[in-house]
């Protein structure tokens, strides 16, 4: 340390004298700097710098870790409903715990139903809006909204189920529902009872919470395409919307489709939202006004009172399904994404 | 000629239609999606500021009925379980991003390695909660703030390398060539050189993986489990800030209500202040400033 701190004077105290005096003490005993004195304080570098190697190459293989643990934890204690139910257990519709008669159909439908729900409200708005950022808006917006999106998407699902009881379910049962079941009413899909709470209001919780993913996605992949692209349609003498039509979205259709699996894979396995909402009943029903379970909030509601052992299996077994179903929808929708932006900034030259 | 020119100008109209309700609903869309935003941001600011006291951070929950209470213990809960978190989440997430970034650049290794993050990254939070019931939980026979933690490390740890390693990317060749020219081991040189030089992305990047798991409810429900007491022991349940409001949210108390209110409203003005960080360190460029 001393030496360190010596060596930068020893030039300014010398400039009084020749330079060329001053110059000799300093280079003979002192090293330059740190990182001399630290290679000279240590042997051979290699070992070092291959242990380092190892060590971040494990940390990056923990993940595959990460993934395999998940799987074999979900594997070995769902066994017992394995081994008795085998396939059966997502066909069944009996849920019932004191008989230990577990069938998952009522969840699986339920899980399927209001991401559904939420795809078909989230997908047209997240479009629009993608639409309207990367094409029709002002600069000075831009940014606000974005920026507005992303912090939709910062919001922990246990506030949107706060917000979804407290402010949507009231909002719902009293002046949106009546309306659908006025004028849907006769598709059967909006009929009384009207709770607030069911598998509409998580439709609708779900589709708040997938709308910033899907927009904000879709409007990379826009980004993406090449403005040769709009100037092409454009100077053909299309109007703003044909040239968004033909020149924009045609060619992002592979990357929105991928955002909007991404979407739905967030809706598949959101759970505090939903399991606030959507009123705990294991039962199928057509209304989507009517109470309902999906796969990931009958965990939530369930597993902390599951008391016997095959009851608890059923719920971990219902995990491993979500955890397979989510893995594969995730990997679609990557792959669609990345086919499309991966190429995007060759093409825009 | 006469049908063709009217045609042209039915086909005229039609088209300036299709583009003036294209460009409105675009617009409408846009409304539509900020509307319910702005409501949650007013709601909580509305109802939370009013119920945020004093009490509130420094009292324990008090049997319902009585007022006063406070989140106290879940306030000390949730920094536990996140200090544990992030002690064990950013330094694997940070490693592995080094790895993808320095050494693993371009091989297949490094391809499948970032594949199967963004594939982790999308795995339910409450599939990953049942597997650590399953790892720690299981075998100890008890909840406890642990299996909390480790659950939640383990979801920031993709996060963190995936942005660790994007930040590192940006750091130009020729201040890691400097730094190799000087005879500076490798080692060395990726942790004080591109790693220094890449900190203030990296740090948002954690703090973006912090402020995701801090509102992780799904996972502590049955690891971490929730504490009406003090508790700061690892081998006990603790209580979380996100477990207290779904507790309270759900109870059928006036009182609770406001509690679980003002409850998110910290938990936002935490988040939000991360995420603005972020957009800031990552949009005005202090990394662009190094090229």
């Amino acid at each position: 340390m001393s030496l360190r701190i010596q060596e930068p004077r020893a030039p300014k105290s010398a400039d009084a004298a020749t330079p060329v005096d001053g110059l000799v003490p300093v280079a003979v005993p002192a090293p330059a700097s740190g990182v001399r004195a630290f290679l000279q304080a240590r042997g051979s570098s290699s070992m070092a710098d291959s242990t380092f190697r190892w060590v971040m190459l494990l940390c990056a293989l923990s993940i595959f870790a990460i993934v395999g643990l998940i799987a074999v934890e979900l594997v070995v204690h769902s066994q017992l409903t394995l081994a008795r139910f085998g396939l059966k257990f997502f066909v069944g519709s009996a849920w019932d715990p004191v008989n230990s008669n577990f069938g998952a159909l009522p969840f699986v439908y339920g899980t399927l139903v209001s991401s559904a729900v939420a795809l078909v409200i989230a997908v047209p708005l997240a479009v629009g809006v993608a639409v309207f950022l990367t094409e029709m808006c002002p600069k000075a917006l831009r940014g606000g909204l974005s920026f507005l999106t992303e912090l939709l998407a910062a919001i922990p699902s246990v506030v949107y189920g706060l917000w979804g009881i407290f402010v949507l379910v009231p909002l719902l049962r009293g002046y949106i529902d009546p309306v659908l079941i006025k004028v849907l009413g006769w598709t059967g899909l909006f009929v009384r009872p009207d709770f607030g709470i069911g598998m509409f209001a998580a439709g609708v919780i779900l589709a708040i919470m997938i709308l910033p993913i899907i927009s904000s996605l879709t409007r990379e992949v826009m980004t993406a395409v090449p403005h040769t692209q709009r100037e092409a349609v454009l100077a053909l003498g299309a109007t703003r919307w044909e040239m968004i039509r033909m020149g924009v979205l045609r060619n992002a259709r592979i990357g929105i489709v991928g955002s909007i699996i991404l979407g739905l894979g967030r809706a598949l396995g959101e759970t505090m939202a939903v399991a606030m909402v959507i009123g705990s009943s294991p039962t199928i029903s057509k209304s989507l006004l009517a109470p309902a379970s999906t796969m990931a909030s009958v965990i939530a509601n369930e597993f902390a009172e599951a008391a016997d052992d095959t009851y608890r299996s059923a719920l971990i077994e219902i995990g491993l399904a979500l955890f397979i179903v989510t893995i594969i929808v995730n990997m679609l929708a990557r792959l669609l994404v990345w086919a499309v932006t991966r190429g995007a900034p060759a093409r825009v030259n | 000629m006469a049908t063709q020119f009217q045609s042209s100008t039915a086909n005229r109209r039609w088209r300036w239609f299709t583009n003036h309700a294209a460009t409105w609903l675009a617009v409408g869309s846009t409304v539509l999606v900020v509307a319910p935003l702005v409501a949650i941001f007013m709601d909580l600011v509305y109802k939370g500021a009013s119920s945020l006291n004093w009490n509130f951070f420094t009292k324990l929950p008090v049997p319902p009925g009585e007022s006063g209470g406070g989140m106290a213990n879940a306030i000390i809960g949730s920094i536990v379980v996140l200090a544990l978190a992030s002690l064990m989440g950013i330094p694997v997430g940070i490693a592995g991003g080094i790895y993808l970034s320095e050494f693993g650049r371009g091989t297949k290794l490094s391809t499948v390695v970032r594949f199967t993050a963004d594939i982790l990254n999308g795995v339910p939070s409450i599939v990953m909660g049942i597997a650590i019931y399953g790892l720690i939980v299981a075998p100890t026979k008890t909840f406890s703030a642990f299996a909390g933690g480790v659950v939640l490390g383990i979801m920031m740890v993709p996060t963190v390398a995936r942005t660790t390693e994007e930040m590192m990317l940006m750091v130009p060749h020729s201040i890691r060539e400097a730094a190799l020219g000087l005879g500076v081991p490798n080692w060395r040189s990726v942790l004080s050189i591109t790693l220094r030089t890449a900190m203030p992305g990296v740090i948002t990047g954690c703090m973006l993986a912090f402020a995701r798991v801090a509102g992780e409810t799904a996972p502590l429900l049955f690891t971490a489990l929730g504490n009406d007491f003090w508790s700061t022991s690892l081998n006990q349940p603790i209580e979380a800030l996100p477990l207290q409001i779904y507790t309270y949210a759900l109870g059928p108390y006036d009182e609770w209500h406001r509690l679980a209110w003002a409850g998110s409203l910290v938990l936002i003005v935490l988040i939000v202040v991360s995420v603005s960080l972020v957009r800031y360190v990552t949009t005005r460029g202090v990394l662009k400033g190094a090229n």
